[in-house]
């Protein structure tokens, strides 16, 4: 797959507080971003674990936002904190196993930042299209091991 | 309790290198406390080691399963049949685990974990050694502050006079432990035990004497 037609599967996962709301706005606001992104809504960042990012890996996902609200500004006092140690995280163990750490960013937004909201998710997929596919993809379907779980 | 560190993927990956159905076995107990081996940490490694597999071509295929505690004997023969439908046991408990599972089943079984200390959860994600088993307490004596284990020169008739800042000479982002014992010794009312000079250690009661054993004869039938 050449990286000009590729159209990078990215999933935003949302805090309730903020980034959906913003994401929300945007649509509101008819603010136009790319439809690769399927965001997903959680109660906070902090109920993000760093098993959830890697099973979405493994299962074909070229990249992961992680949209918190504002550092200081959790509605569950540090739950964006816990889940940038977990991005964190989550980059070493891509790293060791073969795929770019760059395919997950956290990012930090309020309720009201619908223009940041889209400029994140197009700064995002421009550096997807940098990376190309998920190697993963290159080396065809998973084997059924994961099935088992 | 016992605290660990994973080790890379890099290094799992080499030493399960040739292996295809492997189980990846996590323990419920210390290493979950210290983040390194419970449910969570089997899953984590386990997508890593599949899209390591994947990538290079390794063919793995991992099963996952966590039990209460790998060292005893109860809680091990839950992960009976899933042992024996796999080639191999990466283990994510500590030494002792990877050992009791080793002994029971005619598997190969690796460490998937490097166990670090017997030690405490000082503040959050920060776990300090407090104690090397040396076989013969002596708390008593110093204020309840190891110096075998936390005087990086095993001082009994400390301190060594290096410290800088109560800081260790040795890791100077450790404590003195010697420090720490004048402190506590003083603020309990016993600075007077350290008027006395402690003779040698035996160290044959510790692992300088060969592996241990206990038997409580009252328990045996
Ligand atoms: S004196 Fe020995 S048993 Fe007691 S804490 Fe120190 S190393 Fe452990
Ligand atoms: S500085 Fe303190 S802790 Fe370090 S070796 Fe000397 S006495 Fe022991």
């Amino acid at each position: 797959m050449s990286n000009e037609n590729f159209e990078p599967r990215l999933i935003a996962f949302c805090c309730q507080y903020c980034s959906y709301s913003a994401a929300d706005l945007a649509g509101s606001m008819r603010l136009q971003y790319p439809p690769n992104v399927r965001i997903v809504r959680t109660p906070c960042t902090g109920r993000l674990e760093v098993e959830f990012f890697m099973k979405a890996f493994e299962r074909g996902a070229d990249g992961i936002l992680v949209a918190g609200c504002l550092e200081g500004g959790c509605h569950f006092t540090e739950g964006n904190l816990l889940a940038k140690g977990r991005v964190g995280y989550t980059r070493k163990f891509l790293s060791e196993s073969g795929l770019e750490a760059e395919r997950i960013r956290m990012i930090n937004i309020s309720a009201a930042g619908a223009r940041p909201f889209v400029d994140y998710i197009n700064e995002m997929l421009a550096t997807l299209k940098t990376l190309g596919p998920s190697p993963l993809k290159r080396v065809g379907p998973s084997t059924n091991a994961e099935n088992r779980i | 309790m016992i605290v660990a560190q994973r080790k890379s993927i890099p290094e799992l990956v080499d030493i399960l290198k040739g292996r295809k159905k492997i189980l990846l076995l996590g323990c419920g107990t210390c290493v979950t406390v210290c983040l390194a081996g419970g449910e969570r940490e089997v899953s984590i490694n386990a997508s890593a080691l599949r899209i390591a597999s994947r990538l290079k071509n390794l063919d793995f295929e991992i099963e996952e399963l966590t039990i209460e505690r790998q060292c005893d004997n109860i809680f091990i023969e839950k992960a009976a049949d899933a042992i024996k439908r796999n080639d191999v046991v990466l283990s994510l408990g500590c030494g002792a685990g990877v050992q009791a599972i080793a002994e029971r089943y005619d598997k190969p079984v690796y460490a998937g974990l490097d166990t670090e200390f017997i030690g405490i959860l000082e503040e959050r994600a920060t776990w300090t050694e407090k104690c090397i088993a040396c076989g013969k307490c002596v708390l008593h004596e110093y204020g309840g502050i190891c110096p075998i284990t936390r005087c990086a020169k095993h001082m009994l008739n400390g301190p060594c006079s290096g410290s800088t800042e109560e800081r260790c000479e040795v890791r100077a982002d450790r404590p003195c432990a010697w420090q720490l014992i004048y402190r506590r010794l003083k603020s309990i009312g016993e600075l007077d035990r350290l008027k006395s000079v402690k003779s040698p250690k035996d160290w044959s009661a510790g692992i300088g004497g060969g592996s241990r054993v206990i038997i409580r004869e009252d328990h045996r039938v």
